[in-house]
């Protein structure tokens, strides 16, 4: 199934690129041989239809058009030649590999498929691979479910809505944004873009996006600002550019992470801690039980034995595990 | 999980072949009489799936389906010939997100110390954003930061290590058990995955092949030893999971809410289904059930622990423990 559809949409491209004039539907149908499998018009429309997109999402230029102006309902299609071809670059043999290094930075991640892509284009080329290039090799996961729409959204410009949790204060709440920019930050997905509802730029994390997001604009009617520093936002919504204090007490030699994040030795039994975000200094200390305690303020305490009792109340007695109603944060 | 196997050539999609082809035949028509193994090596394919696309391409060509309009493959003699394709013996451009995805990766490596070549990275970054137009642009709506508050001085510590094949001594924080180890480690290289930076090398605590977090490491020494690792430390295949679980490892069952779907992305698992509530149930094996514990005591509720009952029961008084600190009833 997959030689003969190969089949049919090389010969298509070949039948649009080869003519000089708009190829109507009807022209289409008749110059690629496998169309012919198509045995009513819904079911040729539906296959053609989607080869014009597939080819699209290939890269190639299918343009629409009439060659008429007088029978301007008359649509036909071909390919731009020009536009068709990849402009003359010249990669040396070390260039290439480390576009192949680029193109395995996307491990199992949305773009993965179209860094492969790209890679058997540039094959072309002919350039050979210098296989002697070593060094870190970065690799970058989305394993977030929500960054394929959120990227087609920010490259496309469209806003989108999506049900976001703040975690410890239950429901997930609706929100409408306007992407700017997707960022990796600290091995985290984040969303900068503005808000509407709070009408200001915000920051969202990607892994407590709830579902998938939907596109609820046009493409094109975000105009994000010129000058957005999409890792200077995010720094400042991270824990490590922090705005308050935590006092929490700590077993002697425990909390490694807590005592790094405020530069304590291993003998302080009382850490200082600088925080920006509740929730997420709350999960560190109660992932910790016993051995660390929080002091003070009242709301991470509270949002620490929020997240231990939910916790102790889907784990207690027999028959913990699906259909325990959990309270989740 | 299983692990990643390359995907045979016939069992890739219609467009991924076909993208294949339209790169095949320049590549084909500019090197008449190149032999079938190299042009097979050239493109990743067997032999066989290279004379299989040669087959392919043998029926294809101009409207009208007569000998004078389609492509002409010939390998009879273990050289390929290719003719007739005048349309499409252009290479295909770029598509904005495979653009997109070659210029993010890029930056990305010029971001990470000590990757690839510098000249190199320079001059495939301004070819290809001249070549790609527009692509440039949209490449920069996604970015992606590294570890930046790494202490440059062990960094370059670590690095001397890797080059000098000295061995270190490494303080490293072991967040599961939330305790500072002390270990010796051979290196064997950088990486960086997730926006950290990993040191992979032989464990002599271990005995076997490690990856340290550099963000964990609390002090590392260079030793005045040699470094070389032994002959039975290889390297991770770096497409396959970081952590590798091993079959006698504690077989556990998590319920996941819908919120916490993510730890089925990130840890291999034996086996997933979904729970009517849209979350999942995941069943994994893991070596050291500290993170686990973590885990469900972090998520509030969000991770349930429902096998072994041991691990339950441990949670729940691990719980119980630390509201008791707080003198606040369950």
């Amino acid at each position: 199934m997959s030689a003969r559809r190969t089949e049919r949409l090389l010969n298509l491209v070949i039948a649009l690129l080869a003519t000089r004039q708009w190829l109507t539907k009807d022209q289409i149908r008749a110059a690629v041989p496998q169309y012919g499998e198509a045995s009513t018009d819904a079911a040729f429309d539906r296959m053609f239809e989607r080869d014009k997109d597939d080819l699209r999402e290939l890269g190639v230029p299918v343009l629409t058009g009439s060659g008429s102006a007088w029978f301007e309902d008359e649509h036909g299609y071909r390919i731009d030649r020009d536009a068709y071809a990849l402009p003359e670059i010249a990669f040396t043999p070390a260039e290439l590999a480390v576009l192949g290094l680029a193109s395995r930075v996307w491990q199992q991640a949305t773009l993965a498929g179209a860094a492969s892509r790209a890679m058997v284009k540039l094959k072309a080329l002919g350039v050979a691979t210098d296989t002697s290039i070593v060094g870190v090799e970065p690799r970058v996961q989305t394993t977030e479910p929500s960054f394929g729409r959120l990227y087609e959204a920010t490259r496309d410009r469209a806003p989108v809505r999506f049900a976001y949790r703040t975690g410890g204060r239950g429901e997930p709440v609706q929100r409408t944004v306007e992407p700017w920019r997707i960022t990796s930050w600290h091995g985290r997905w984040y969303l900068v873009g503005h808000d509407r509802d709070r009408d200001d730029a915000r920051v969202f994390r990607l892994s407590r996006i709830e579902g998938l997001p939907t596109v609820v604009g046009p493409a094109g009617s975000v105009q994000p600002p010129a000058d957005v520093d999409a890792r200077a936002m995010v720094a400042n919504a991270d824990p490590r550019v922090a705005q308050r204090s935590a006092t929490v007490r700590v077993a002697a030699g425990a909390g490694l992470s807590l005592r790094r994040r405020c530069a304590a030795d291993t003998a302080a039994t009382v850490l200082e801690i600088p925080f920006a975000d509740v929730d997420d200094l709350a999960e560190e200390v109660a992932a910790l039980g016993t051995a660390a305690v929080v002091g003070a303020p009242e709301d991470l305490r509270e949002a620490v034995v929020a997240r231990l009792r939910g916790t102790a109340s889907v784990h207690a007695g027999p028959g913990a595990g699906a259909g325990t109603e959990g309270s989740v944060p | 999980m299983t692990p990643p196997v390359r995907r045979a050539a016939s069992q890739q999609s219609a467009t991924d072949r076909l993208s294949r082809l339209l790169s095949m035949v320049p590549y084909l028509v500019e090197r008449q009489g190149v032999p079938v193994q190299e042009a097979a090596e050239h493109f990743g394919l067997t032999e066989a799936e290279l004379v299989a696309d040669l087959q392919l391409l043998f029926l294809c060509g101009l409207p009208g389906g007569l000998p004078g309009d389609l492509i002409e493959a010939e390998w009879e003699g273990g050289e390929v010939f290719v003719s007739n394709a005048d349309t499409i013996a252009r290479p295909l451009r770029l598509g904005l997100d495979e653009a997109v995805a070659l210029l993010v990766g890029l930056r990305t490596l010029a971001e990470t110390p000590g990757a690839g070549d510098r000249e190199a990275l320079d001059g495939a970054l301004a070819k290809l954003s001249a070549a790609t137009g527009d692509a440039g642009e949209t490449a920069g709506v996604v970015s992606v930061a590294l570890d930046d508050d790494l202490d440059p001085a062990l960094l370059a510590r670590v690095r001397e290590a890797v080059d000098g094949r000295r061995r270190l001594h490494l303080r490293y924080h072991v967040p599961g058990r939330d305790e500072a180890t002390e270990r010796d480690v051979d290196p064997m290289r950088l990486l960086s995955l997730e926006g950290h930076i990993y040191l992979e090398g032989w464990c002599h605590r271990a005995d076997a092949v490690r990856l340290f977090r550099l963000g964990r490491v609390i002090d590392a020494q260079v030793l005045d030893v040699d470094g070389t690792p032994p002959p039975q430390a290889v390297s991770r295949d770096l497409d396959d999971s970081l952590f590798q679980p091993s079959a006698t490892d504690l077989l556990v069952t998590l319920d996941l809410a819908p919120g916490y779907r993510w730890v089925v992305d990130a840890y291999p698992y034996e086996d997933v289904s979904d729970l009517p509530d849209g979350g999942a149930r995941l069943r994994l094996r893991v070596s050291d059930t500290g993170w686990v514990r973590q885990l469900a005591l972090r998520s509030g509720g969000g991770v349930v622990v429902a096998e072994p009952s041991e691990l339950t029961t441990d949670v729940a008084d691990a719980a119980a423990a630390a509201l008791a600190a707080y003198d606040t009833p369950i």
